[in-house]
């Protein structure tokens, strides 16, 4: 998958070979990425099939009980417990990010720098810091209930966490800002006269932005999509600390067995699953965005 | 869409996004050992316990180091790496393009799960160099990225001219793609740092306990009692954040080095 920031404009110097220096200058990036990235998911791919060894960590060998039981009745709704929480977190996230950046990169740019360090400094903040930060808001004791209570709109205050919305709430937090400086650079490309020629046509505001506006950042928003639904889908520590076990999410499973339980050979089975399902997912937005899966539907307008 | 509905989204945006640490602010100023908001009174000792507890300071000098380090090694990726894209024509370039781009596009536990098992076949789990490297890897995304951007904004046509006029290849990186690319240089720096400071299923994967670093000692204290240090620390993080990408926004043009065209 591209980030929408890296599609290229074609502003380059005319490129050459160069004899042996890119090669020089590629071989440290290359050996770290291969040793650091590629051979880890190498390495986790067949740890699925390794025997677990009940004293230490794994043995090799080629045994197919940690797929066999990746794939069981609980992990299976396990996975779909997951999925759909990350689904609905990335529905609402881009509900709020896209007329968000959209309407931020209408305003001078001077402007728009504090609301982009607010952005980049939330979406910096540890997942830790957030679930921690969400379970006090929506505590007993510390939460928004007291100040709700205080203003004589509740009876007394309430504990909203853990929970289902609490978990979402969270999700949508730290996806916000990501999905924010995903959109950012398409938004802050579009021609800022736009929208108000589509006004003095006679579009309404809303109209002439889905109209108009949408269709042009489609491809960048459903990148966005899969980006997010991809980070929420990997997350631990929210669905760990804010949700109920009913609201445990895959890498919940993976963590507690790869770290407390010791079973890594079924910790990558259940991550390779993930990595399975979640790169379907995304390919099939990216797909939706770019419009090859709708395509049937102007074909029937056709003279 | 209308000014007042236009106001309302800004307004919800900026409360979501800012109500969680103002809560966790305000618990932070408790007197007491108590997480209460709106707090019992006004006071400051957490800010202090953050400095001179010992369990609260070695994480975060852990966390410290593993973030310069870490930045370092995603910088030092993402320099060549991008230069060799927007230069040359090598085949395989964007095998390794996309090996940088795609820590982003796992879901974290599995670049975590993947680092902890290369550790463990490599029989170095849990020493201090396994976050390090495995963090610098993962974070290299981002210096590319801006890197990316920076290079694609630097007109070609000033290579061309400094080529025709004779400038050797590393004469033009140099003096004309480093000086510009700089700032983005530095602001993929600062992105990988913070990101790494706030790391935790990567640094508890590789790490964990042997090699404290802050954010696994916030999450440990999550589950076996909170404290209100947790929320002071919390509240630090966030000012810290603030400060380097406010001083990033002074230092350059914000918009600018997260994608927005060069004019104006």
């Amino acid at each position: 998958m591209r980030l929408p920031l890296l599609q290229r404009n074609g502003r380059q110097p005319s490129r050459r070979g160069g004899g042996p220096w890119p090669h020089v200058l590629l071989a440290w990036p290359t050996l770290a990425l291969t040793v650091l990235f590629l051979v880890p998911l190498g390495i986790v791919t067949a740890l699925g099939f390794f025997r677990r060894i009940p004293a230490g960590f794994f043995e090799v060998g080629f045994v197919l009980d940690n797929y066999a039981r990746a794939l069981d009745a609980f992990h299976l709704e396990r996975l779909w417990v997951s999925v759909t929480l990350a689904l609905a977190a990335t529905l609402i996230t881009l509900l709020l990010a896209v007329p968000f950046t959209f309407l931020l990169t209408r305003r001078p740019r001077r402007s728009q720098v504090p609301y982009l360090v607010l952005v980049l400094a939330s979406l910096s903040l540890s997942e830790v810091i957030v679930g921690f930060a969400w379970s006090l808001l929506l505590s007993r004791t510390s939460g928004i209930s007291n100040l709700l209570v205080m203003a004589g709109l509740m009876e007394a205050p309430v504990a909203w966490s853990p929970g289902l919305w609490a978990v979402i709430l969270a999700f949508v937090f730290v996806a916000l800002p990501l999905a924010i400086l995903s959109l950012y650079p398409t938004f802050s490309r579009l021609d800022q006269e736009l929208p108000e020629a589509a006004g003095t046509m006679g579009a309404a505001p809303l109209v002439g932005f889905v109209t108009v506006v949408l269709p042009l950042v489609r491809r960048a928003v459903a990148a966005t999509a899969a980006l997010v639904f991809i980070f929420v889908l990997g997350a631990y520590v929210i669905p760990q600390t804010l949700g109920r076990p009913a609201h445990w999410t895959i890498p919940v499973h993976i963590t507690d067995q790869a770290i407390m339980k010791n079973h890594l050979p079924l910790a990558a089975s259940l991550a390779v699953v993930l990595l399975v399902v979640s790169s379907l997912i995304a390919v099939a937005i990216v797909l939706l965005g770019s419009g090859r899966l709708a395509r049937a539907e102007p074909a029937g307008r056709a003279p | 869409m209308s000014r007042l509905l236009r106001g309302a989204l800004f307004a919800l945006v900026v409360a979501y996004l800012l109500a969680p640490i103002l809560v966790v602010a305000g618990v932070s100023l408790n007197p007491r050992q108590v997480l209460f908001f709106p707090p019992e009174g006004l006071s400051l000792r957490w800010y202090g316990a953050a400095f001179t507890d010992p369990n609260w300071y070695r994480p975060a000098i852990n966390s410290l180091l593993v973030a310069t380090f870490a930045a370092l090694i995603a910088v030092s990726i993402a320099l060549p790496l991008s230069y060799v894209a927007w230069r040359y024509r090598v085949r395989y370039t964007n095998v390794v393009m996309a090996m940088g781009l795609s820590p982003f596009a796992l879901p974290p536990v599995i670049t975590a799960l993947g680092a902890l098992a290369l550790w463990i076949v490599l029989q170095s789990y849990g020493r201090p160099h396994t976050v390090v490297l495995s963090h610098g890897a993962f974070l290299t995304t981002l210096p590319l990225a801006t890197l990316t951007v920076g290079l694609q904004n630097l007109n070609p046509q000033l290579v061309e001219a400094a080529r025709t006029m004779g400038a050797t290849g590393s004469a033009v990186f140099r003096t004309i793609v480093f000086p510009y690319v700089r700032p983005y240089l530095i602001a993929g720096f600062v992105f990988a740092f913070v990101l790494s400071l706030n790391e935790y299923i990567i640094a508890y994967m590789t790490v964990g306990f042997t090699f404290e670093t802050l954010p696994v000692k916030i999450f440990a204290s999550l589950r076996y009692g909170y404290s209100p240090v947790m929320a002071a620390i919390s509240v630090l993080f966030f000012a810290f954040a603030v400060v380097v990408f406010t001083a990033v926004g002074r230092a350059g043009d914000l918009p600018r080095l997260l994608g927005a065209d060069e004019r104006e």
